[in-house]
């Protein structure tokens, strides 16, 4: 269990910036919005969803009715799924750690558990868990840490949510180098750029994700199966 | 603060939890996954974290002053870092490091 941990730590380092620099960056915005950091370790645990997290804060401020809040949150997370469809093999037997896995599925989690493979001599489900749970205590900690220190904070952080995109491009070029799929990785930025042209920032992903599938749907013939 | 604090947490807390569990009830362990679901699964992940690439882009304007450049050079020595050393950390330290450079020096 030790060992599935110091294995699982060095992994989860790139994620740890971003998330807890971004994680500062929400509690501040929570304290500024009138709740402390407990409400924001709160909204880490009981959400557990970075972009959701920051919506979250101006449902909090007032002014967005009951059932706008949970239509845009439904839309928000509408991706889930399919990262819970693609984690469906990688998941299996993973035993009493699974339901944490589901439940701490967000979007570095799921790129970071796609690129990596998991080490020879220690456990799938135990490898996965800490990954997910190293990931969440930075998040934690950098939600506490923003909401405590919102007035001492001066040093300019402006900029350094840039991080996450960057992991996202790291975790791109891994997988397409990888996996050799060079045409369905940039087909997902095109249709996702494409989708984003058509309908606007606030639904395009549902949008990217109907293109992404139906393609990959319409191309299955070409491309073939992996499994089996 | 707002009254319903503690209910708008979570309802978005169980909308998220749901949204991330739904696969894992429709195609439970003990039942044989459709192949259909398999394909998608090999090949849905490289498209989604290019779909994150530009959901991380979603508020950039291209027709501010600065076009999107910072965000566009960023990601291009991001790019060239990774595949040149191919050490993640680097990559994504020194892609950062020069975006807050043009954000906070260059781009004002």
């Amino acid at each position: 269990m030790i060992e599935a941990l110091k294995k699982a730590f060095p992994f989860t380092i790139p994620v740890m910036i971003g998330y807890v620099f971004l994680g500062i960056a929400f509690g501040i915005l929570l304290e500024k919005a009138g709740y402390n950091f407990l409400w924001a370790i709160l909204l880490s645990v009981v959400i557990y969803s970075g972009a959701l997290q920051f919506v979250c804060v101006s449902f909090l401020s007032g002014g967005t009715n009951i059932l706008s809040i949970i239509f845009i949150s439904m839309v928000m997370n509408f991706r889930h799924c399919f990262y819970g469809l693609s984690m469906l093999e990688k998941y299996k037997e993973t035993g009493k750690q699974k339901p944490y896995l589901i439940y701490a599925l967000t979007d570095e989690t799921f790129s970071l558990l796609n690129t990596v493979d998991v080490p020879e001599d220690v456990s799938k489900g135990w490898f996965y868990f800490f990954v997910s749970l190293c990931n969440q205590s930075y998040w934690v900690f950098g939600a506490a840490v923003g909401g405590l220190l919102s007035f001492s904070l001066n040093f300019n952080t402006q900029g350094i949510d840039f991080s996450m995109t960057a992991l996202f491009v790291v975790m791109f070029i891994e997988q397409i180098k990888t996996h050799r799929t060079y045409v369905i990785g940039f087909l997902g930025i095109v249709l996702s750029f494409l989708a984003l042209l058509l309908v606007g920032r606030d639904y395009f992903i549902v949008l990217a994700l109907l293109l992404i599938v139906i393609t990959l749907l319409i191309q299955k013939k070409k491309v073939g199966v992996i499994h089996e | 603060m707002n009254d319903d604090a503690l209910l708008i947490v979570c309802i978005c807390g169980v909308i998220t939890l749901f949204s991330r569990m739904i696969p894992f009830l429709v195609f439970p362990e003990g039942r044989k996954t459709p192949a259909i679901i398999l394909y998608l699964s090999d090949y849905l992940p490289v498209a989604m974290i290019g779909m994150l690439i530009i959901y991380c882009l979603k508020d950039v304007d291209f027709l501010s002053t600065y076009h999107g450049f910072p965000e566009l050079l960023g990601i291009t020595i991001v790019a060239v870092l990774h595949l040149w050393k191919r050490n993640t950390l680097l990559s994504i330290v020194g892609g950062t490091v020069c975006y807050m450079f043009l954000l906070q020096v260059v781009c004002i």
